[in-house]
């Protein structure tokens, strides 16, 4: 087992709106990760991943507030230190954040250069100017980008171009953890192919230590990632290594979510695509029992009342579900009430044996 | 410059056909010159076995009642002062139900939203910006199912919208084909997409169609390097994913 980077426990964290009612749209997330893996967070939108990860960074800003919970990054904790000491101490240096429109962040009238000094001094650094540009060019090259960029302008540099500058700047100082919010969703898919491949020489070099990578692309986290967990409406509920939660999810959602997979590859055309009816709840109001109760095709009364735990199962598996994982396997096998939202014969008795 | 550069296609009643290509191939440039949007420099187009004639603005618009759109950006598809209801009600009026009474006219449109699981009472008297992506480009289904146009041209619809909203707009495009026998241009530049959705694939670089085809022999077995690059860029699941291979 590896050391232990990132440890959330029980994390929650809220928006305060403008007329004093409060979303909780973290609610409740644990999650750790070791040395040298990664994890994925699927989920459609509104399902707070973006919310998580801004909230893992520690940085919070109006409207966004934190609650209650720990984030512990390689032993320091981070929850509650004050804004500006975790721009000083933490970001950057600690954990990286990129989120999907990070290449807006180039100034246009500053040299890419210019970016990373200014990067290196708010941390301050004591290196000199050409130490710097020796140390970037090196590093540039280790990331397969041409040196060149460090000369140009933003404006000369293409979509894919700017994302990748802007990850190799924002890991400069080898962070512990690199948090992608959708780092690749507005590229082309050249152009997103380049980006993942610089994500996993990040990780195969060292240069992060751990990562967090978040899309509602399936196909592309099962690449990219060793874990997925996925999240709804403020909560993980269900989390396993990648191979185990694209071929054998286990929670209705997840089961849902993996189902709406499109690959161009042979068998996959006659599979007909699982759509999951209605939206997610408000989380203003979250639902007293399970909050997928009401989309869920198998959801028995109970479930409308008594909000699931997480339990693990397998070994290092988690889910949240009343419904044991024997009895769940047993109903996707039967295969009824899957597409048209038909109760399979027989599931009212299916309480949960926990 | 030469966008879209001799294409000849040809497209039946009731199939799904799909245009792949990256970003800057010319697929949105063929959309608007089938739509009418563009004028076409050179060639002829054939609606129903006549040559297109869109020459006055009343012609335009009795070809416009044959083939719709739904484009890209559902944010970018609805006037923004005009509420729900009024989009819906253009749509009956250009079928000429415009002197229905109210009552027939809220029936219709309720069965529309209906179609696409949205609730026409929770949705009149609001406006678009209302709405999240997902309900926005559902709703330009409902309109498509109000105007039951001869051919969709469907412009990216879902490049915009996460993988769950994906699948269900997905599934009423089939339905809405098995419906009223439309048919579906589908421009996407996502192959595995293309693969699931189609009935016949053509694959666009540089203005121009490179391969075409049923979707098993283009996107399983292609013999253009442009296509193969096209299909290893995307990630997949059951064989690995190179990511060297450029």
């Amino acid at each position: 087992m590896g050391k232990v980077m990132l440890e959330v426990k029980n994390l929650k964290t809220k928006y305060v709106t403008r007329f004093h009612e409060d979303v909780f749209a973290v609610d409740g997330v644990s999650l750790k990760i070791e040395e040298g893996r990664s994890l994925g967070i699927a989920g459609e939108s509104g399902c707070g991943k973006s919310t998580l990860a801004l909230s893992l960074m520690g940085y919070y800003f109006a409207p966004l507030h934190y609650l209650s919970g720990d984030i512990i990054v390689d032993g320091v904790n981070i929850a509650g230190m004050k804004p500006d000491e975790v721009r000083r101490k933490v970001l950057g240096q600690e954990i990286a954040y990129i989120p999907q429109a990070a290449m807006n962040a180039l100034n246009p009238t500053m040299k890419i250069n210019d970016f990373v000094n200014d990067v290196m001094y708010a941390h301050g650094s004591k290196m000199k100017k050409s130490e710097i540009r020796e140390m970037a060019e090196a590093r540039f090259n280790e990331l397969g980008l041409p040196p060149e960029v460090l000369d140009k302008h933003a404006v000369e540099l293409s979509g894919g171009m700017k994302q990748r500058t802007v990850i190799a700047i924002s890991t400069i100082l080898s962070p512990k953890v690199l948090i992608a919010d959708e780092p690749s969703s507005a590229l082309d898919v050249s152009s997103q192919k380049l980006v993942i491949r610089m994500m996993r020489q990040l990780m195969q070099k060292g240069y992060i230590k751990s990562m967090i990578f978040i899309t509602h692309e399936l196909p592309l986290l099962y690449n990219v990632t060793d874990d997925i967990a996925v999240m709804y409406a403020g909560q993980f509920v269900e989390q396993g290594t990648a191979n185990e939660m694209v071929f054998d999810p286990v929670h209705p959602y997840a089961k849902g979510l993996m189902g709406s997979i499109l690959v161009p590859e042979a068998g996959t055309r006659e599979v007909k695509l699982t759509a999951i009816p209605g939206t997610p709840p408000n989380l203003k109001h979250p639902p007293e029992g399970c909050r997928f109760a009401d989309r869920c095709p198998y959801a028995v009364p109970t479930c409308r009342s008594l909000a699931p735990e997480m339990k693990t199962f397998s070994g290092n598996r988690e889910y949240r579900c009343l419904f044991s994982v024997k009895k769940l396997r047993e109903v996707y096998s039967d295969g009824t009430g899957r597409r048209s939202g038909e109760k399979p014969a027989g599931i009212d008795e299916l309480i949960a044996d926990q | 410059m030469t966008a879209v550069d001799h294409v000849d296609f040809d497209f039946n009643e009731g199939e799904i056909v799909s245009i792949v290509g990256e970003s800057g191939s010319g697929k949105t440039t063929l959309s608007k010159m089938l739509l009418g949007l563009i004028s076409v420099t050179d060639g002829q187009l054939y609606f129903q076995g006549k040559p297109r004639d869109i020459s006055s603005r009343r012609k335009k618009q009795e070809y416009w009642k044959n083939i719709q759109p739904i484009f890209q950006d559902p944010f970018a598809s609805y006037n923004i002062f005009h509420k729900i209801d009024s989009v819906l009600l253009d749509c009956l009026n250009m079928r000429g139900f415009r002197s229905a009474s109210n009552a027939q006219k809220v029936d219709m449109m309720t069965e529309a939203c209906s179609f696409v699981n949205l609730k026409y009472a929770e949705l009149t008297n609001k406006y678009p910006f209302e709405l999240s992506g997902g309900q926005m480009q559902r709703l330009m289904i409902a309109r498509i199912f109000l105007l039951k146009p001869k051919i969709l041209m469907a412009d990216e619809p879902t490049s915009m919208i996460d993988a769950c909203s994906r699948a269900t707009i997905l599934d009423m495009l089939l339905k809405l084909r098995d419906e009223t026998k439309m048919t579906v241009i589908f421009i996407t530049h996502d192959i595995g997409l293309a693969y699931y959705i189609s009935d016949k694939v053509y694959i666009m670089e540089h203005g121009k169609f490179v391969e075409s085809g049923k979707p098993d022999d283009v996107i399983l077995r292609p013999t253009q390097d442009y296509t193969k690059r096209l299909i290893s860029d995307v990630p997949k699941i059951y064989e690995p994913w190179d990511l060297d291979a450029i």
